[in-house]
Parts: C-alpha cells; sequence; structure tokens
C-alpha cells in the first residue's frame, strides 16, 4: 500500500488517508494538511473533517468533482507528508484543564485505582503529570478526543454503559481520555469533574480546542471547582 | 405583515424545528442535522412561494397538532403523503393553508412517507445554534425538539390566501426502492462477496429508523476479519456495518466519526427519495462510479430546481384556470375543424 491514499466516497466526500494504523506521524500529517486546506482557497471545498490517519474534505458536487479536488489538493498533500511526530508545522495551544477528583465526582476512580495496582492519588498524579494530545472530534458535539494517556492508566472500556453521565466529566478508555459536552451514557471509566466547557455555545470560539493542541490536567479543590472559574 | 402565535397542542416524537442545516463544524463533532427529507422540505417553502428556506417544523409519523393563537399567517404543508385536518376539514397531499386565531390543525401519516414538513409565511423566532435553527436530535441544541404546550412566534407573518389549496406531489418526491451507492471506503475489509450481495439481496427497513440512521434487516454482510479500523470520518449516507454484519444507513443526526466499517454510501440525489421509506420497505442497491455519482448529483439538482420552480408558480384563480382550459380547448378545437 501506498500513501496518500485517497478514496472517493459517495459524491461529495474524498478521503485522504496517510496510513492504516495509529502513528504519531501519520496524525501530525493529517494536522499539517487540515491547517494547510483551512487556508487555501479551492473552488468547491465545503469543510474539512481531521481524524487519526485520515482527513475527509467534503465538496460540493454541483462545484466540483472528486477528480478536480484530487488534482486541487495535490500539492498540499505532499506537503504535508514532510511534517512528522511532534512537528506539524503549526503552531498549537495547550490547555490547563482544572479538574476536582472528589469522590462524588469520580465513581470510578477506586476501580481503576484497582485495576492499575495504583493508590488513588497516584492515578491522579500519572494522569496530570504529562500532556496529552486533542486528537480528533467525534461521537457527539465538542466530544475532542485526548490521546496519548500513560500506558500505567489504560483500562478497558466498562462492559455496560452508565447512563445521564453529567457533562463535564472526565472520562478514560485505553490510551485516551475525554471531557464530555453533553448528559450521555458513557461506557468509559469517570475519574472526575470539570468546568471547562470544550464546547462553549456563548464563547468565541464555541469550540475551545483543535485538533493538534495538547492538554494538561490540574487537581483543583472543591471551592475552586464549585466556583467554576475558567482557566 | 405582523406577528402571530401559535400554540402546540399535540407532537409525537422526532418532531423537530429544523433549517437547512449547518455546515463547517463535522470537525467538532456536529453532524449537518436538517431535514431528512430535503426536497420534501424545499417544496413546502416552494409552495408558499419562497426561492429560500427558513426554518420549518419536521413532522414524523408520530404527528402534530397546534392552535392558532393570534395573527393571521399562511402555511405550507410538504413531504411525504401526510393527511392534514383544518378546523375539522380534512385536506390530503400536500397543501397551502391560511391560519388565523382559532384554528387548529393536525397533521398525521397518510398513505406513504416518514417525514413532513410544515413551513410558514414568516420566520420561526426559534433558538440557533452555531448559526442554524436545525435541531441535533441527541443533544437538543439548535431549534429543538417541538413539545406540548409550547408556544412559537412567527415575526412578519404574512397572508396569502391566494397560495391556498391542494397541489400535486411531483414524482421526484417519492421514495425510490433501488438506492445508487458508491462503494467504500472499505469495502476490501468485507467477504469477496458482500458487495455482490449487497447490490442483490432486497433489505428491508426496520423500525429502527431515527434522524441518526436505518438499521437494515437483510442479508449480513461479513467481514473478511475481525479488523477495526482507526475511528475516521463520516458522511450522510454511509452504510456501516457493525460486527454482526448488519448494516445502517446513517442519515442527518449521524455521528461524525466512527470505527465501524462502511461497505458503500449511498449517494445525495437518493438521500431524500430514501428518507420516506417506512419500516417493512424492501430496498435495493446499485453500485455506481464516483464519476457516476458526481454526474447524478448534478442531473438531481437540476430536476429538483425545476420542480420546486413548478411549485413556487403563482397559483391560478379558479377563473383563470376555467379560461385557460377554454382557450386551450378552444385552439385544439379550432385546429381539428378547420376552415
Amino acid at each position: 500500500m501506498t500513501w496518500p491514499r485517497y478514496t472517493e466516497v459517495g459524491d461529495c466526500g474524498l478521503l485522504i488517508a496517510f496510513a492504516d494504523r495509529e502513528s504519531e506521524a501519520a496524525h501530525a500529517r493529517v494536522i499539517a494538511l487540515d491547517r494547510r486546506l483551512g487556508c487555501a482557497d479551492i473552488p468547491g471545498l465545503v469543510e474539512c473533517v481531521p481524524a487519526l490517519v485520515n482527513l475527509m474534505v467534503v465538496f460540493d458536487p454541483l462545484v466540483t468533482t472528486h477528480t478536480a479536488l484530487r488534482a486541487a489538493v495535490g500539492d498540499l498533500v505532499t506537503e504535508s507528508l514532510r511534517a512528522s511526530a511532534g512537528d506539524q508545522g503549526a503552531a498549537t495551544t495547550q490547555h490547563n484543564i482544572p479538574v476536582c477528583f472528589d469522590a462524588d465526582l469520580a465513581p470510578d476512580l477506586p476501580a481503576v485505582a484497582r485495576a492499575c495496582d495504583m493508590s488513588e492519588d497516584a492515578v491522579i498524579t500519572c494522569l496530570t503529570a504529562t500532556p496529552i494530545t486533542v486528537a480528533m472530534y467525534g461521537f457527539a458535539p465538542g466530544y475532542a478526543y485526548l490521546t496519548g494517556l500513560p500506558p500505567a492508566l489504560h483500562v478497558p472500556r466498562k462492559p455496560a454503559p452508565v447512563r445521564d453521565v453529567p457533562k463535564g466529566s472526565l472520562l478514560i478508555a485505553g490510551p485516551q481520555a475525554l471531557i464530555t459536552t453533553l448528559t450521555m451514557p458513557t461506557g468509559w471509566s469517570i475519574l472526575g469533574r470539570s468546568r471547562f466547557q470544550v464546547m462553549d455555545p456563548e464563547g468565541d470560539p464555541q469550540f475551545r480546542m483543535a485538533v493538534g493542541d495538547t492538554v494538561q490536567f490540574r487537581r483543583v479543590p472543591r471551592a475552586e471547582f464549585e466556583a467554576g472559574a475558567r482557566p | 405583515m405582523t406577528d402571530a402565535r401559535f400554540r402546540i397542542q399535540a407532537a409525537g416524537p422526532l418532531v423537530t424545528l429544523q433549517d437547512a442545516g449547518r455546515r463547517g463544524h463535522l470537525r467538532h463533532g456536529v453532524p449537518g442535522s436538517g431535514p431528512m427529507d430535503r426536497f420534501g422540505f424545499a417544496a413546502a417553502h416552494a409552495l408558499l412561494g419562497r426561492e429560500t428556506t427558513g426554518t420549518a417544523i419536521e413532522v414524523s409519523l408520530g404527528g402534530l397538532a397546534l392552535d392558532w393563537v393570534e395573527g393571521t399567517c399562511t402555511v405550507a404543508v410538504a413531504g411525504g403523503g401526510f393527511r392534514c385536518t383544518l378546523d375539522g376539514v380534512r385536506h390530503e397531499g400536500w397543501d397551502v393553508l391560511t391560519l388565523t386565531p382559532g384554528s387548529r390543525l393536525t397533521i398525521t401519516g397518510g398513505a406513504w412517507g416518514s417525514w413532513c414538513y410544515l413551513a410558514f409565511a414568516g420566520t420561526l423566532d426559534v433558538p440557533r445554534w452555531l448559526g442554524a435553527a436545525a435541531t441535533h436530535g441527541q443533544s437538543g441544541l439548535g431549534g429543538g425538539m417541538i413539545t406540548p404546550g409550547q408556544m412559537i412566534r412567527v415575526t412578519g407573518a404574512e397572508a396569502q390566501p391566494a397560495r391556498n389549496g391542494a397541489y400535486d406531489i411531483p414524482p421526484i418526491a417519492k421514495p425510490r426502492d433501488t438506492l445508487r451507492v458508491v462503494p467504500g471506503p472499505q469495502d476490501h475489509l468485507f467477504d469477496a462477496d458482500a458487495l455482490t450481495q449487497l447490490s442483490s439481496a432486497a433489505y428491508k427497513v426496520t423500525d429502527a429508523y431515527d434522524r441518526m440512521g436505518i438499521r437494515l434487516d437483510g442479508p449480513t454482510l461479513a467481514l473478511a476479519d475481525a479488523l477495526s479500523i482507526p475511528s475516521e470520518p463520516i458522511l450522510r449516507g454511509s452504510i456501516q456495518v457493525t460486527g454482526t454484519g448488519v448494516p445502517t444507513i446513517l442519515m442527518a443526526d449521524h455521528q461524525t466519526t466512527g470505527g465501524y466499517p462502511k461497505i458503500a454510501t449511498v449517494i445525495s440525489a437518493d438521500l431524500a427519495p430514501l428518507s420516506q421509506h417506512r419500516a417493512g420497505d424492501d430496498l435495493r442497491f446499485k453500485a455506481v462510479t464516483p464519476e457516476a455519482a458526481n454526474a447524478e448529483a448534478r442531473a438531481y439538482a437540476e430536476a429538483t430546481h425545476a420542480a420546486l420552480e413548478a411549485l413556487r408558480a403563482p397559483r391560478l384563480s379558479l377563473d383563470d384556470r376555467l379560461a385557460r382550459e377554454n382557450l386551450i380547448s378552444g385552439v385544439t378545437d379550432g385546429g381539428q375543424t378547420g376552415p
């Protein structure tokens, strides 16, 4: 298989893939291409959707075609191949996100501590020690998948989802973490709660994380969480 | 032009406010939402003579009843073969009606179709989110779900009684049994005969049908091996296949990314005709090339444009219509008899 690979999706999508398995290098290329497409003026381009190993270009089939679009983005794709892990060729933002780990907000912390053979405090220390990366959005509005959790914290999804998990919950599963934006069911482990709004309908921008940004969790006491202070 | 108000008396599940949908936020996990049947939605606005679409109420088979409270406003009912009743008088098919205080309008499922649109000669004063009033079902963000007791205001309401009456439903509005698909992006991950099976077998629409998608019943589509793919972007019309081999066609409120393989994508020209199917209906799939799909998108845009123009044309009064028929018959008669 040679990369990049172009796949036509229906009559209005072109999927551009840099790999078929997750890697930091493939993701760096996706982000590099996304940034370039964001600055480009390509006729018929409607929107771009970056993911883990590929990026979807959505286009208006009344203006362009898969073939014309592929030709129009060719140079940008070639340039993006130069991006490598840790160097996407563009500045990124680090978000410091306050999280309260009090027991009533962190119902799965004891089980995760047991599964990881650590104390609860050690889980929190490990989770807040190193920044993780915004890999992509998906599943629901504002659900930004954060990836790169330390291997010591990798736990599988729970066997059954829990309903009505409040928005602002910090969830983990495998190498991923997420701050929820809606009250929804989840099968991921609930480790804490934050007032940080990834999706802020009143805010500008309304989505505060860009794919490729980094996130650093910070443990805060109840009072600071209740005050709802934004970072 | 005045302000008008109405109160929702009853609303079934999945009755929502929808405009044409939102663009540009798939990258933030936000699907386009908007009408399930984009043509029926556009037709309801065309029946009011409008060039552009505003916010309408999308009515599910659960139905809608409303009481007009204040002001006068002309409304149009289009999309599917629903039944509407105004003050006890039944109207079949697509209709334009003028509502005044005390009017009760009900819309219920009719002979065919799953979604119907109630459009207003005026602007619904409803919440917007990310630049659109389209409702995203799971979050309720956007204009929102329609609920009993809710009062909705129409600004700039107009009475257009000259447009009142029943309209013929154009053939392009009807459901299509054979849906054209572009294979992929993961057709290569399925058993060698899976694509052939998808193109030859009949699949039934199940009652697991909502704004997110339509689960189908039919021969399962086997994956070559239990590969899971890295989660990737999804478009409306994707046919996603879960581990059990059951296909689901993703619709207006689809998740924006997912890790299930997708065997094919229904072309956008066939999504509106697909949406008007009901549980138990048979569907078939026909593979087409991406080039053919591009061409179909353009052909469908021309065909819908022509159909909407016809609906938008001023409605002739009964006298005008009789006069025109007499004139036409007169000319014909003249031709036949000769000098």
